[in-house]
């Protein structure tokens, strides 16, 4: 191939002096993981409250929770990181609007940046909640319901326990989900691990290593994380019950 | 609220809108449609393959892509396509890949991986009688997969496959990264110039929004009509 | 690469290269003969270089020099007919897509630095800019001092951003740098007060800035940092092509007519909205087009 590998690159300085051209994946990394990880604590509690609305008998409330899902699950991604970054700011009141604009970097991207991948995923996460309530004997809603208890009461001690646990696969791959997609912010300027791949790229000229690294690093997270979760899954498994594997497509 | 705003800016270049950058998004979706499953379904064969070496080869591949963001990717395959054309026609020199082709490349092995899990789930979905049955009347395995196996497994996967097309189909919108004009791409040069993002990324949202609504409603209409009653 | 395949190697490369001798084409246009396609790589808005029209094609005073330096290849291939395929680039992919063979030549607004002189290669240089930056005229951001503790913007991939993050380190300024994916978009974040300035060339500031809604809003600084040659970026080691670009440019240089593109672009009324940016032929670039230089060094255009 005629390309020149370097590899040593790596442990080279970059431009701004601040440290080695890994060390800046690194960092990269760690916002991905803070994006992701903020991100993610928004789209949980989004997307338990909407899914589980969406199987309540209340039908306003459930078909306004389906206009949630579909506004969110049918943009784009990158649109949906547009609109938060250049155009809700627009379209609040100016003094609001502005004081979101001159936030201190990276807040000033981070922000929108969360709440976006938050809103999207959270459409996900109810889709995933919706379809673990649903995959439940009806018996059990009827029998909390038998024991006298109020509808909280059954959706707390008796249905939400056992979906969390049969949802817990298509969540963990929703969770891989945001910290990939967390990459998307680059175009609203977070230097997350894709951006600082290709600002290595940019300032070495080494392409194909800069992205190397970051490939490497993003498979080793996704590693952890799939051990993290199958660890989790073992902790909290009851026996005699296997929890549906249910297919989740989607990036 | 909207009186800063003019949204004439659309009207006035709705031809170039639709004609350059929609006709990129949907030439892109189609054909990436086309070779996606194409790809996905040999890398499910080759996966379910009980040939050790062509099953790891596809394990590991899908795997690496599903584990990466499309982002990367994107940026891997079009500065990688090139040098990987002139290794394959033995070419001292990389090969020009332009955007167009180098974007059907990158969204055809991408997707190719997850085609594959969601065909390797459906073709797992088929019971096993129902090989050996073909095997039984004698029909080999090529005959067994096409005529018995697939027929059935795309049945099955449809919902799913036109699901997750629903979402490449939102997906090509980051072929922005490269500063190529697909729908987004157009938008946001006509945003840029004009000054107007706000109406130009509401627009963008909105058109995309009604696409992938009416295309979910059609997929939900299809999936009860060829749903296979057991 | 194993040392010990050297002398292998350079066997092999006297036997590749003794028939390159008997004047067949190499490189870049052996690849334009073969596939009688050039691709040329432009940008979207680096105004009045290279950036998009009304009807959304490339145009600029780096593509009108780009166009007569194609005619000359044509003439060298003696192929009229040759193709010429459009590519947009960004600051961030114009160096990987020139390496690998996307694109022949790229017509933007691509600092000529001895860094990048070591991957890609340059032709004559076309214009000389100044490091300045823009700030709302407001906030009276004149001189370097100006820029300590602020939030400055620049596009990733530019060596403005990289002398930005110099400027940074070297004099203690405390600034936030942010980078964006382009010119536009780094400009929008002054515009709408997400960062204080950007740092830029300064003539694509100008050109930035007699585009915006209300030019009078914003300032470029006097206070630069320092100075560089604009180029037309090729492949490196490819010398046929260089001298083909190289005397393409000189000549255009030397019959003067240079100085009617550069009316064209720098002091006309220019599209989309007809704006002049009126900047006269600098004593740099006027001492360029008497000794056409493809030099990367600064200090020759001072």
């Amino acid at each position: 191939m005629n390309y020149h590998w370097n590899w040593k690159i790596f442990w080279d300085l970059t431009p701004e002096g601040s440290g080695t051209y890994l060390h800046t994946l690194l960092v990269g990394l760690l916002w991905t993981l803070a994006t992701a990880l903020a991100a993610w604590v928004i789209a949980l509690v989004l997307g338990v409250i909407v899914g589980v609305i969406r199987t309540t008998p209340r039908k306003w409330a459930g078909r306004f929770c389906n206009g949630y899902v579909e506004l969110f699950r049918n943009i784009p991604l990158l649109v949906q990181m547009f609109l938060w970054f250049f155009v809700i700011p627009e379209l609040l009141p100016k003094h609001l609007g502005d004081a979101i604009k001159q936030m201190p970097p990276p807040w000033a991207s981070y922000v929108p940046a969360v709440l976006c991948l938050g809103f999207f995923t959270s459409a996900r996460v109810a889709e995933q909640v919706r379809a673990g309530i649903q995959a439940l004997p009806r018996g059990q809603r009827m029998a909390g319901t038998a024991l006298g208890l109020t509808l909280p009461q059954t959706y707390r001690h008796v249905i939400l326990p056992m979906t969390f646990r049969i949802i817990l696969p298509p969540l963990t791959s929703e969770f891989l989900n945001i910290i990939k997609n967390s990459s998307v912010a680059l175009t609203i300027g977070v230097v997350e691990l894709t951006a600082a791949a290709r600002a290595m790229q940019e300032f070495s000229f080494q392409v194909f290593e800069a992205f190397t690294g970051a490939t490497i690093l993003y498979i080793l997270t996704n590693i952890l994380v799939i051990y993290g979760m199958r660890w989790v899954e073992r902790r909290v498994a009851i026996p005699g019950f296997i929890g549906p594997a249910v297919q989740a497509g989607g990036h | 609220m909207f009186g800063q705003f003019d949204f004439g800016v659309i009207t006035r270049n709705l031809p170039y809108l639709i004609k350059v950058g929609m006709a990129f998004t949907i030439e892109l979706t189609i054909l990436v449609i086309v070779l996606g499953i194409v790809f996905g379904t040999l890398l499910a064969m080759m996966r379910l393959s009980s040939i050790k070496v062509l099953s790891a080869f596809a394990t590991a591949y899908i795997n690496l892509m599903r584990s990466v963001p499309l982002v990367l990717v994107i940026f891997w395959f079009y500065f990688l396509v090139p040098y990987i054309g002139a290794w394959i026609i033995r070419s001292p020199t990389p090969v020009r890949v332009g955007a167009f082709l180098s974007s059907v490349i990158t969204y055809s092995m991408f997707e190719a991986a997850y085609y594959a899990e969601i065909m390797r789930a459906g073709i797992q979905s088929i019971p096993r009688g129902q090989v050996w049955a073909g095997y039984a009347l004698g029909l080999n395995y090529w005959q067994t997969m096409a005529r018995i196996v697939l027929p059935q497994a795309f049945r099955n996967m449809v919902p799913i496959l036109l699901t997750q097309t629903i979402v490449m189909f939102q997906d090509t919108s980051l072929v922005y990264v490269l500063s190529i004009t697909d729908f987004l791409g157009a938008a946001s040069k006509i945003a840029e110039r004009d000054g107007r993002y706000v109406e130009m990324y509401i627009f963008a949202a909105v058109v995309y929004f009604v696409i992938c609504v009416v295309i979910s409603f059609l997929v939900r209409r299809l999936q009860r009509r060829i749903a296979i009653i057991r | 690469m194993h040392t010990r395949k050297l002398p292998l190697l350079i066997a092999a490369l006297m036997f590749v290269a003794a028939p390159a001798i008997a004047q067949e084409l190499t490189g870049t246009l052996k690849k334009v003969k073969d596939s009688g396609t050039i691709t040329i790589g432009y940008r979207d808005a680096s105004i009045p270089f290279s950036y998009l029209d009304q009807n959304q094609k490339p145009i600029g005073y780096a593509m009108d020099i780009c166009y007569k330096v194609v005619d000359a290849v044509k003439a060298k291939l003696k192929m009229p007919d040759i193709k010429i395929a459009l590519n947009p680039v960004t600051s961030s992919t114009r160096i990987p897509l020139m390496a690998n063979g996307t694109i022949d030549l790229e017509c933007g607004s691509t600092t000529n630095n001895a860094e990048r002189k070591k991957q890609v290669d340059f032709g004559m240089t076309y214009f000389v800019i100044k490091y300045r930056w823009v700030s709302k005229a407001s906030d009276h951001m004149d001189t370097v001092d100006s820029l300590k503790g602020q939030t400055v913007v620049s596009t990733a991939g530019t060596t403005d951003i990289k002398a930005l993050n110099e400027l940074n380190t070297s004099k203690n300024m405390g600034m936030t740098v942010l980078s964006a994916n382009d010119h536009p978009a780094a400009f929008l974040m002054v515009e709408t007060g997400r960062a204080k300035a950007f740092l830029m060339d300064d003539i694509l500031l100008s050109g930035l800035v007699a585009n915006s809604k209300n030019p009078a809003e914003f300032h470029i600084s006097k206070d630069s940092l320092g100075l560089e040659p604009y180029s037309l970026m090729m492949r490196r080691d490819d010398p046929e092509f260089k001298k083909v670009v190289d005397d393409a440019m000189t000549k255009l240089y030397k019959s003067g007519e240079i100085e009617t593109i550069y009316k064209k672009w720098f002091e006309s009324p220019i599209p989309p909205k007809g704006i002049n940016l009126n900047i006269p032929i600098s004593d740099a670039l006027q001492k360029v087009f008497a000794n056409p230089t493809d030099s990367p060094d600064p200090k020759v255009y001072e």
